[in-house]
């Protein structure tokens, strides 16, 4: 029975690491497409991406539109979450509602809408309408996380705040968030890599401006080509470099 | 109002502002202009049920949501039924101290790019791929594989069975395994109590991934574009041809409010279950 769940891990393994397998390997490949017969070892496609202006450009508009629409989205939801958490609001159900509601609605359509909208109002796609988009993607996330990280013991620290004369915004910047912090590292966290790494939204919201997703999208329409891979394979590196510092910091912690 | 009330309208004010300025109002947009028609290349506002008598009357247009419904039914299906082993493979018998790694390596690929992923399967399915150099040593094929509905399946149950192992085991861990304990000591055998006491108890944590999935599968532009070849189209597809082909923002409208339709659909049919705070 051991054996035989080892076995399944195995494979289950290998299935889950077999693209990226692929994608790192033929990255490295001195030929022209990115399948075998492996012809060498090259870094000549890292070099060629590295010093491509357009893929180099979209690296930063990816990254400014994932930072700033993860701050916008960290701050709304943080205080909304602040407010339902305080205050009995009435209809804070139907609130919380509304503002979890754009979680289960594909990307595609938010992205459709607010194209139409935009449209409508005669505002241009660009990176700005991209990041609008991505707040609404992670405003439900970053919500929910702080929501739920909202407990007692934090409500009476901040009662005893306002009752030594703490201004709320005060209460707000030294109590709660200070308290919060690790639930608002790791919602801020969550949202950049979404927004980093979404595509619809920024396809159809951006035009000569565009994200790196997109860009590879553009790439991928020229045909197979182990500079694909390169780029893969370091926006992959970067990531689970990010997420495995976090694991380590995060148990170091705990 | 007292000031308490105030001040906390002031601080949900932003959050539910935005949401409906950025997602209640682009959606009702998109409701109406979905009653709207073309005539040449203008949008004509009016009230007419057209696009929807179009979308389930015109079998190329039906086609794609038929399409779009087998497809994640098979990814949901095939997803849960590898995720659960393995979830339940790294909860019990992986040596707990090593049981944080084994998680975090079964979901690594899950931060590659999505682009990128959909690429590389391409690459390992294609005609030239690995897999089919595998066959070849072994004197098979090869197969016809990427560009197929069989790529797109195989892109998305990759991509899930990641996301469903974290839902899973996430539920498994929180199982004392005195429950298992106490239906063997009660005279279940090993399978009875599988099946009446574990299966039951983890169902919440598959509902909610196995709706999540079926969520972000039928609405995917990407996989299908990139895996699947130009034989046969999902809704998403067939919604961006709309658009961009013909700029026919009316039918792409109507195509997105029955996706959202048939999601809400799959909410009602599982909502029992579902426990999405849970995530």
């Amino acid at each position: 029975m051991k054996r035989l769940s080892f076995l399944y891990l195995a494979l289950a393994y290998a299935f889950i690491f077999l693209p990226v397998a692929v994608l790192v390997v033929f990255s490295f490949q001195d030929g022209r497409l990115p399948v075998p017969p492996f012809q060498g070892v090259t870094l000549k496609w890292y070099e060629k991406v590295l010093s491509d202006e357009g893929l180099m450009t979209a690296l930063g508009h990816s990254a400014l539109v994932a930072f700033g629409s993860s701050g916008v989205a960290l701050a709304l939801g943080f205080l909304a979450a602040h407010g339902l958490a305080r205050v009995a609001l009435p209809g804070s159900l139907l609130m919380r509602g509304l503002l979890i509601a754009p979680m289960t609605v594909s990307y595609l359509i938010i992205g459709l809408g607010l194209l139409t909208v935009f449209n409508q109002a005669g505002i241009k796609p660009s990176l700005v309408a991209t990041g609008i988009g991505h707040v609404v993607i992670n405003l439900p996330l970053c919500f929910a996380i702080c929501f739920a990280a909202m407990g007692d013991h934090q409500k009476s620290a901040e009662r005893a705040a306002r009752d030594l004369g703490a201004s709320e915004v005060q209460v707000l910047w030294h109590i709660s968030a200070p308290m919060l912090a690790p639930a608002l590292a790791a919602a801020f966290f969550l949202s950049v890599t979404f927004s980093w790494d979404e595509f619809i939204i920024a396809f159809l919201l951006t035009r000569f401006e565009v994200t790196l997703p997109v860009e590879i999208w553009s790439m991928l329409r020229s045909g197979l080509s182990p500079a694909t891979n390169a780029i893969g394979s370091l926006v992959f590196l970067v990531s689970a470099l990010v997420v495995i510092v976090l694991e380590t910091l995060m148990r170091r912690k705990a | 109002m007292s000031r308490e009330d105030r001040l906390g309208w002031g601080l949900v004010a932003p959050a539910l502002l935005w949401t409906a300025a950025f997602f209640v109002l682009p959606f009702l947009a998109m409701l109406a202009l979905s009653f709207a028609h073309m005539e040449g290349r203008e949008v004509v506002h009016g009230f007419s049920f057209g696009n929807y008598v179009k979308a389930f009357g015109d079998w190329s247009q039906l086609k794609a949501l038929v399409n779009s419904i087998e497809i994640t039914l098979t990814v949901t299906v095939l997803s849960v039924l590898l995720a659960w082993p393995l979830a339940a493979t790294i909860a019990w018998s992986v040596p707990p101290r090593w049981q944080r790694a084994a998680l975090l390596a079964a979901i690594l690929p899950f931060w590659t790019s999505y682009v990128v992923r959909s690429y590389s399967w391409a690459l390992v399915l294609g005609k030239t791929g690995v897999l089919n150099r595998g066959f070849g040593l072994i004197g098979l094929g090869p197969y016809e594989m990427a560009s197929t509905r069989f790529a797109t399946v195989i892109g998305f149950t990759h991509f899930f069975v990641m996301l469903l192992t974290l839902t899973i085991y996430a539920n498994l861990v929180q199982l004392s395994p005195n429950y298992l304990r106490a239906a063997q000591d009660l005279g279940a055998s090993r399978l009875r109590a599988f099946v009446h006491v574990i299966l039951p108890l983890t169902l919440p944590g598959i509902v909610t991934g196995a709706f999540v999935t079926f969520t972000l599968c039928i609405g995917d532009y990407i996989t299908p574009q990139i895996l699947g070849g130009n034989n046969e189209l999902t809704l998403p597809q067939l919604i961006m041809l709309q658009m961009g082909r013909g700029g026919n923002f009316p039918m792409a409208s109507a195509l997105s409010v029955i996706l959202m339709a048939v999601v809400t659909l799959a909410y009602a049919a599982c909502a029992r279950w579902l426990r999405l705070d849970r995530l």
